[in-house]
């Protein structure tokens, strides 16, 4: 009994249960749900495409929990950072106006990389108007939400530009000769990088003293400010990641549409975490596990075959259940039941 | 300095903003101010286009068309405000092409309803509006003179009558047929009448299955993961009814990864809608079986409904243009060449 109240008052106890909840709906439904074969060479199954398909959402969800665990505030921009930065990369891979192109015109990485840094760049305009000028985060992210995809379409000359050089899309799909999707790889490094510097430096716990008191933390010496730039900049840099890959799925970018919703995505996994988007205490492993919970739920809908104008209302009930079993008056409303059930077992006695 | 650096960021991000907005103005090839086109207007009709913005090169084929059509060689001034992609947007430029007094105003509605406030000003202002491409609810009837635009429905139909042909020749009947849809945007008027269409051709054949539909949402992303679930779900697909091309480029991505072929001489029929450039040039390559167009060309006709008006003929209430579609038995290479979009 012990052990089980240990367990459940885990940190990742409520995420990893919803999680796998949602898991079983489907071993029960579909006992094939679980199945892995290889087929072409590449590992192909439901399982890989939650993993694949939500890799995008959990590099999201990583910067997003840095900047409400920080500024107590959510960036809104990162859906359109992302379709910026993508358009950013194709812009240099093709040349400017070119709509097509089967050769690219600079050093693949060199692109790749100077798109991640546009995603760093928005950030850091972000940061800088949220902790120098102290603009509300929302209404500070809500200039790049509205104003990056329209950049991306300049700089695309509105175009769709399509890269069709074999390389470009090994990033969002495969590696040729390896058996699992390339998006997998890509979250598991930007989350054991985030993951070393935030245990082995001091950079985690000072981000939690700023977002729970920036005042308090900054009389004991702790640069609020630069902590608050510094995670927008994290934020914008994952932005930029996760648009690199959307954008190599279908080696283009297609501005109006690359991550379209995905900041609502972003917000909901660090919400289905378990994290208080009040800031201050933050669980990253729970944000990345609301990620795939998200992602499962839209799997698992697809594959039960519930039609897509029905769906969003179907996801919306399994959310708010899921947000509601993990609100702390629910929870105490449990103990309370159990005490006053354990109180009358007692007196029966 | 961090300071300085911050204020800097802001200043060059409000201005790349500031390029974006400035777009939304109104632009023409006479982007004079109004008072100083009223003198030059003389001989000239005035045209005032309220087009729905530029995200795809199907609707920037369907901006040059106009472009070309309405020159001052033909007789036309052309006032042309892209709305990018917002309603608001497009009544401000109606209010001002009211204000301005132009003799036509061409709209191509973002969205059907809420259109009323606006034509009935202009209509009191004298201005007559014809909407083109996409359509409009109004609650009065006689609110613009006629609508121009594609006959989805038919191209659903088309689409059901080509793959009944197709299958004759390949002696597949009798055989039974299993279908999948990729549907456009739930609720746009494409896709309603694609689906439709090609539903009705699909209750005439007994031996069509459909197994399943689902929405990509018109983009290739989302057209490719639908692909990807119909695959795993089920095993025995023929025929994929792709609702534009875009979907039908993720489609075709999603049955390569999974080790199947398609087009011409593949496991899987593949039909798609818009046929654009890229898409043509897909099925020179053997992805694509065939793809029945959406034509953005509705200048000419609309420079054929105003000759009317100026002689004072009435006009239809509805005008479909006339729409074509491509398979891998035509001549794609020269084809391709000629194509505009």
């Amino acid at each position: 009994m012990k052990n089980i109240q240990k367990i459940t008052r885990m940190k990742l106890f409520f995420p990893l249960f919803c999680l796998l909840l949602v898991l079983l709906i489907n071993v029960v439904k579909d006992p094939g749900f679980f199945q892995i074969s290889v087929k072409n060479g590449v590992l192909y199954g439901r399982l890989i495409d939650v993993l694949n398909r939500g890799s995008e959402v959990a590099i999201l969800a990583v910067g997003q929990t840095l900047v409400v665990a920080v500024s107590a505030g959510t960036d809104i921009s990162v859906g359109s950072v992302m379709s910026l930065s993508a358009c950013f990369t194709t812009m240099l891979l093709a040349g400017y106006g070119v709509n097509t192109t089967t050769t690219i015109v600079m050093p693949m990485a060199l692109g790749l990389l100077a798109g991640i840094l546009m995603g760093g760049l928005c950030g850091a305009f972000n940061g800088a108007l949220v902790s120098k000028l102290r603009i509300q985060p929302m209404v500070a992210t809500l200039i790049l939400f509205t104003a990056a995809r329209a950049i991306g379409l300049l700089l695309c000359n509105n175009q769709i530009t399509y890269i069709r050089y074999e390389p470009y899309k090994y990033l969002g799909n495969f590696i040729p000769g390896c058996p699992i999707p390339t998006p997998i790889f890509v979250t598991i490094v930007v989350i054991v990088i985030i993951m070393l510097v935030l245990k082995k430096s001091a950079l985690g716990t000072f981000i939690q003293s700023v977002g729970i008191n920036s005042r308090a933390a900054r009389l004991l010496g702790i640069n609020s400010d630069f902590l608050c730039f510094l995670c927008y900049v994290i934020c914008g840099l994952c932005a930029g990641v996760a648009g690199m890959i959307a954008s190599s799925r279908i080696y283009c970018a297609d501005s109006n549409n690359i991550g379209l919703n995905y900041e609502m995505d972003a917000i909901l996994a660090v919400a289905l975490g378990g994290n208080s988007l009040a800031g201050g205490r933050f669980n990253m492993a729970g944000s990345i596990i609301g990620a795939y919970t998200i992602q499962a739920i839209t799997t698992t809908l697809l594959a039960m075959g519930v039609s897509t104008d029905q769906a969003p209302v179907v996801k919306a009930i399994i959310v708010i259940l899921i947000v509601v079993v993990q609100s702390p008056v629910f929870k105490s409303w449990v103990e309370t039941k159990k005490n006053r059930r354990r109180a009358e077992i007692k007196e029966a006695v | 300095m961090n300071r300085k650096i911050s204020i800097i960021l802001t200043i060059a991000m409000l201005l790349t903003g500031c390029c974006g907005c400035a777009k939304a103005a109104v632009s023409g090839q006479s982007s004079a101010g109004a008072s100083a086109q009223e003198d030059s207007n003389a001989g000239y009709i005035t045209v005032g286009f309220c087009q729905v913005g530029s995200e795809s090169d199907w609707r920037i084929a369907c901006s040059n068309s106009y472009k070309e059509e309405f020159t001052e060689v033909n007789g036309y001034r052309l006032l042309f405000a892209d709305g990018e992609g917002k309603q608001e947007n497009q009544i401000k430029s109606m209010r001002e092409f009211i204000l301005q007094d132009v003799d036509y105003i061409l709209l191509d509605p973002i969205v059907e309803t809420g259109w009323d406030a606006v034509l009935k000003e202009a209509k009191s202002a004298g201005i007559p509006v014809i909407i083109c491409d996409r359509e409009v609810k109004t609650e009065e009837d006689g609110l613009y003179e006629c609508w121009i635009g594609s006959d989805f429905e038919k191209e659903g139909r088309n689409a059901g009558k080509w793959l009944a042909d197709y299958l004759q020749s390949k002696g597949r009947d009798q055989e039974k047929i299993n279908i999948v849809t990729i549907q456009g945007t739930m609720g746009s008027s494409a896709q309603l009448g694609r689906t439709k269409g090609f539903g009705d051709v699909l209750k005439e054949h007994a031996n069509w299955t459909m197994l399943g539909q689902e929405s990509g949402d018109f983009t290739q992303a989302k057209g490719q993961e639908v692909m990807e679930d119909f695959l795993r779900k089920y095993h025995d697909i023929d025929v994929v009814i792709s609702e534009n091309d875009n979907m039908t480029f993720g489609a075709v991505n999603a049955i390569q990864a999974a080790g199947k072929t398609c087009g011409r001489n593949g496991d899987i029929v593949i039909i798609s809608f818009d046929a654009v450039k890229t898409a043509l040039q897909s099925m020179i390559d053997g992805n694509i079986n065939a793809d029945f167009e959406c034509n953005p060309l509705l200048a000419p006709l609309v420079e054929k409904d105003i000759e009317k008006l100026q002689a004072g003929e009435s006009l239809e209430k509805v005008q479909y243009i006339d729409e074509t579609y491509f398979d891998d038995t035509m001549d794609l290479k020269s084809l391709i060449t000629e194509r505009k979009y």
